[in-house]
């Protein structure tokens, strides 16, 4: 179909497509490129093709969001990757961060990140962040024959709103259902025992610095409790991924940041191994 | 009316009728500055673009009828984004789309009717200045890589020159800019003061994470551009870091 790509110029397509959005386009003229392409249609337990990739916390704080995930990927009872990146800065005031089959996920995130670049290229403005979350959704619901034999992915996706001065927390099913979520909410295999923490740490006027704090009690929270999520790692020094978004820009933690906040949850465990309580009154 | 035309008289024929469609447009200049590459073209509108982002490190600078190089600039955005997602952002370069648009505009001129009256100027970043590629693609499909700054549109053989006497590759932006804008408005022989209002400026920004590409619109370019004129008026080259 590409013959002609060094020699003779471009098909047709690349300067007739009516469309302005990159996954319209490559299904037109490379759909062996889009993800999950050419496995099989009927399969029996696929599952163990690709490894999990497991926890995403994220929360909003005044004028941002916060997004953190863990770095373990697991296959069955194993550890497939210890340094794994679920975090994907999609434009620069949006991220994406995946559970679910990883080697799926990665690709969804890629194809994702090239489509809103690809449509603020077009057309010469960005979507609206509910366009930015509209369309993930779409691209959900695309991969749900593969989700139906066991290759289930689903993102979070979190913005900053310019036109409310807010950031905001998008979760979605594996139909492509899309779920606005107020303050904070979690996805993957340790997302229970997550979300649990962030919902005793949380208060709405967490500075960045505490917000981040609170990902990362919870991460480990996350790890105490399912073997699936991997705790800080201070010998290896593999920490968690902390990305921030503001009305500047987006922003992911330096790693000594994380290393530090991540080593006084460490210590703080080591005096109360269940972490900090919230009051009772 | 099948008359015999010469191929030589043919060409003649579709180049003078593309170099008059591109004279009568306004120019646009791109050059190198002390922290990337500038890109200023002669235009009122806000919205119907000259100047793009083509992808990271690439921008797209155009002269002639706007459709026709819209078409074009849509195309490279196609390709690189297809290219950069099939193997790595790094993988997509300035003179692959050079040589896209080449060949298109080739094509375009050898078996078409009608060449297409554009110009295109297609700009890469490196990571240090030798590392930038500044390509100039014809209506024809000849593509020169030029050194430093080039000038395309109307009369870029006036601007060029202008642009020529007052190049400096370790300028700062605001005298980029001045250099610029003062070679644009030598145009068609006429001298006329170029105003934020009818500028259209964008840099790719060496410094810059990600994407190399933006804007410079609104109130920042008023600033900048009155900071060139200063800077000028006192003699020379200004060495002012822009903010």
């Amino acid at each position: 179909m590409f013959e002609g790509f060094e020699g003779k110029g471009l098909p047709a397509s690349f300067m007739s497509a009516g469309t302005s959005s990159f996954t319209e386009f490559l299904r037109e003229v490379r759909p062996e490129l889009l993800p999950g392409h050419g496995l099989p249609a009927q399969g029996i337990a696929a599952e163990h093709l690709t490894p999990d990739a497991t926890t995403i916390v994220a929360l909003t704080f005044p004028g941002g969001v916060l997004i953190a995930g863990d770095r373990r990927a697991t296959q069955g009872n194993m550890i497939a990757n210890r340094d794994m990146e679920k975090l994907f800065r999609t434009d620069e005031f949006s991220a994406v961060a995946i559970a679910g089959s990883a080697g799926i996920g990665i690709e969804l995130a890629r194809l994702y990140q090239v489509e809103l670049e690809h449509y603020e290229k077009m057309e010469g403005r960005s979507l609206s962040l509910e366009g930015k979350a509209n369309k993930l959704s779409q691209m959900v619901r695309g991969n749900l024959g593969m989700a139906m034999q066991g290759f289930v992915v689903v993102p979070l996706f979190v913005g900053y709103d310019e036109n409310h001065d807010k950031g905001r927390v998008f979760s979605y099913d594996a139909t492509g259902g899309r779920y606005e979520e107020q303050r904070y909410h979690s996805i993957g295999s340790g997302s229970v025992f997550a979300r649990g923490s962030v919902k005793k740490l949380y208060r709405e006027d967490l500075g960045e610095s505490d917000a981040a704090k609170v990902a990362l009690e919870s991460l480990y929270d996350a790890a105490d409790d399912d073997s699936a999520t991997g705790g800080p790692d201070l010998h290896r020094k593999i920490f968690p991924l902390v990305d921030v978004i503001t009305r500047d820009g987006h922003r992911r933690l330096p790693t000594d940041e994380v290393a530090r906040l991540a080593t006084e949850v460490v210590q703080g465990r080591a005096v109360r191994p269940d972490g900090p309580t919230a009051p009772l009154a | 009316m099948p008359f015999y035309v010469a191929p030589e008289q043919q060409m003649k024929d579709k180049a003078d009728y593309a170099r008059k469609g591109i004279a009568r447009g306004r120019s646009a200049v791109v050059l190198q500055y002390e922290g990337g590459i500038l890109l200023v073209a002669d235009n009122v509108s806000r919205t119907l673009h000259k100047i793009s982002e083509l992808y990271d490190r690439i921008a797209f600078a155009a002269v002639g009828r706007y459709p026709e190089f819209e078409n074009l600039r849509l195309m490279g955005v196609r390709f690189a984004d297809v290219r950069g997602y099939q193997y790595d952002r790094r993988d997509v370069s300035g003179r692959q789309l050079a040589n896209i648009y080449a060949q298109t505009l080739g094509t375009v001129f050898s078996e078409s009717l009608k060449p297409w009256e554009v110009e295109i100027v297609v700009a890469e970043v490196g990571d240090t200045p030798d590392g930038d590629e500044i390509y100039r693609i014809t209506f024809d499909g000849s593509i020169v890589d030029e050194q430093g700054f080039v000038a395309v549109g109307g009369s870029s053989e006036q601007v060029s020159q202008a642009l020529k006497d007052r190049f400096a590759a370790d300028a700062s932006l605001a005298a980029a800019l001045d250099a610029a804008t003062r070679a644009l408005s030598r145009e068609n022989g006429e001298e006329r003061e170029l105003e934020a209002a009818n500028l259209e400026v964008a840099v790719l920004e060496r410094s810059r994470d990600h994407r190399k590409f933006r804007r410079i619109q609104g109130p920042r370019l008023v600033s900048l551009l009155e900071e060139g004129r200063g800077g000028s008026a006192a003699g020379g080259s200004t060495t002012e870091d822009d903010a």
